[in-house]
């Protein structure tokens, strides 16, 4: 069976808009969550990452001249502008696809006091404007599957490649910081009222957090990005356990972790790193460190990096793909950001500060409201 | 093209108040959806309470499944890999619309988690596998119409790659005063040939 590889890429984020600047930022430990008091969104301060939209509109400008698009589209926009810009691939030949990874899309037009058409929440309308605006030859594919969609967007391209279907797939992931998203999980009490804290003792929730990010994934091996890596195997398995609540075996993530380390044919020996899903909710984090000792993974280097920008949604595995293969590529690994001391029962090896080590081989992973999970494993090129 | 050895083994439909299986009318009633989906739970006899708690897509795409399943045989005791795969144009729109009702006016806010959490398409997925013990490959796409190809490729891609025995394939949507849901399961067993043309034909039914 042929290769497949993650390729070139961007983030949008209160970090900076390109991969280099922001995986720079992290290097140093620094965060983008900060506190935000915006009475029109929630009605206490909290803590999230936020793009700013002045920033946005001029980097948007040097884009495109086209008028008319909501926020999300200006982000997803700009950061594939800048994906496709560096890969220099035609995305008019039937050859390439585009597969968008969003949960909630343009939700703040259902917002009776938003610009925009109600019409325009609906996610195959997101999927339309953005293949316009390049000329995709393709229509879109929206994948839409909570918190592991931008994760498995990556899995996806990989199997339609595979399947001949395209030659080479953009992947593209955004979401919004919305008074629903907020008004949502505050009613499940799952927001921290200070910076996340995944994994520690004193963790107390998440916040939410907004960015998009694109990637190209790839059969062609001639042209890849200088951190490109190999997508050697991924799986997503459900718990079927409960619908918001994560497994307290961890099996979905046990199952999902085990099928993609067959496909990739690797043992737990061969995982250097793992970039974890750590959202800082006292259930998920437990279950992926039950999860991960349940795979004699518990002395591989772990870290969530959603101190860094909250959770992102749909954008989430996505960017922190892209983040761990740039973690390959410097042979370094990047502090989690939040984590002080081991608030989990079974034993996980958080990093805590970067950390130059040789690295090859990361095992990324995300788990999901609806039962979902998903892993898949990254191996670095050596060119 | 190589010949295609999986099979379309049962298919299910609910619109127009009515259920078919495999062409046969299982169970029709006039009035709302929300008269009838629970009408077609009692006669059906699905005997699961936590449907009672589900939104109105979930109660669809959920009944659907159960009547495809039972008739495959498929139980929670086998564990068997089945695959889900489902698609819509609106996503969970009708619920997020419900959703930001209760927030739109500050003077009468009451978000409720038991609404939000099923503001994602993929929580009929979940509610399925949990049913059925489906630990398997499960996922759900977005599309402005029915797309028999997507369907098609993506079920291959997960026979052929040995992630599933089976898949559990469709459409599922409810939209405002609409609803359609279409389900088929392929497998290696008898049936109607696996093809672009055929799931179309079965869809346009």
């Amino acid at each position: 069976m042929g290769k497949v590889f993650f390729s070139y890429n961007n983030i949008i984020s209160s970090l900076g808009f390109d991969s280099k600047t922001v995986v720079d930022k992290i290097h140093h430990g620094v965060s983008g969550l900060k506190q935000i008091q915006d009475n029109a969104i929630f009605p206490t301060p909290f803590y999230s990452s936020l793009i700013n939209p002045t920033d946005l509109d001029a980097a948007f400008s040097l884009a495109t001249q086209k008028k008319g698009y909501t926020k999300l589209e200006k982000m997803m926009i700009t950061s594939l502008h800048d994906t496709i810009g560096q890969s220099g691939i035609d995305v008019h030949h039937n050859k390439v696809g585009l597969i968008i990874s969003t949960t909630k899309g343009n939700i703040d037009a259902l917002d009776q006091n938003n610009p925009f058409l109600e019409t325009r929440s609906y996610l195959h309308e997101l999927g339309r404007v953005i293949k316009t605006h390049f000329g995709f030859k393709n229509d879109a594919i929206v994948v839409s599957n909570a918190c592991v969609s931008g994760i498995l967007a990556i899995a996806i391209a990989k199997r339609y490649i595979l399947q001949n279907v395209y030659d080479h797939v953009f992947v593209v992931g955004g979401d919004l910081v919305t008074e629903f998203i907020l008004s949502g999980f505050n009613s499940f009490q799952a927001l921290s009222e200070v910076p996340c804290k995944p994994y520690d003792k004193d963790r107390a929730g998440i916040n939410i957090g907004e960015t998009a990010a694109s990637a190209l994934i790839t059969k062609d091996h001639t042209a890849l990005a200088k951190e490109a890596t190999e997508i050697l195997g991924e799986a997503s398995c459900n718990d079927a356990n409960h619908i918001s609540g994560p497994s307290r075996t961890g099996e979905g993530l046990y199952r999902s972790i085990q099928s993609a380390m067959t496909q990739a044919n690797v043992s737990h020996q061969d995982i250097d790193y793992i970039s974890a899903h750590g959202t800082a909710t006292m259930y998920n984090d437990e279950m992926e460190a039950i999860a991960f000792n349940r795979h004699h993974l518990e002395n591989v280097p772990v870290n969530s990096l959603k101190g860094y920008f909250g959770h992102t949604l749909g954008t989430s595995g996505l960017i922190e793909t892209i983040i761990g293969t740039h973690s390959l590529c410097n042979n370094t690994l990047y502090p989690s950001l939040g984590f002080n001391a081991l608030g989990v029962s079974k034993p996980i090896n958080v990093i805590t500060q970067t950390t130059k080590k040789p690295l090859n081989t990361f095992l990324k992973t995300a788990s999901g409201f609806g039962g979902c999970n998903t892993a898949v494993i990254f191996k670095k090129i050596n060119h | 093209m190589l010949q295609n050895h999986y099979n379309i083994t049962s298919f299910c439909r609910i619109k127009n108040n009515r259920i078919i299986l495999n062409d046969q009318v299982v169970f029709s009633e006039t009035g709302h959806f929300s008269t009838f989906i629970k009408s077609a739970y009692k006669t059906l006899g699905v005997k699961y309470p936590k449907f009672f708690k589900m939104d109105a897509l979930s109660k669809l795409a959920f009944i659907a499944a159960d009547v495809l399943l039972k008739h495959e045989n498929i139980t929670p005791e086998h564990e068997e890999n089945v695959a889900i795969i489902f698609s819509n144009s609106a996503s969970s729109l009708e619920t997020d619309r419900t959703h930001q009702t209760s927030i739109q006016n500050k003077a009468n806010y009451f978000p409720s988690p038991a609404v939000f959490v099923y503001t994602l398409p993929n929580i009929c997925i979940g509610e399925i596998s949990i049913k059925y013990k489906l630990y398997s490959e499960n996922s759900f796409f977005i599309f402005d119409t029915f797309n028999a190809e997507h369907l098609f490729t993506y079920s291959n891609s997960l026979l052929e790659s040995q992630k599933a025995d089976k898949v559990l394939c469709g459409w599922v949507e409810y939209d405002g005063e609409h609803y359609d849901a279409f389900l088929y399961l392929v497998a290696k067993s008898e049936g109607i040939t696996h093809q672009i043309k055929d799931i179309n034909t079965l869809y346009n039914k």
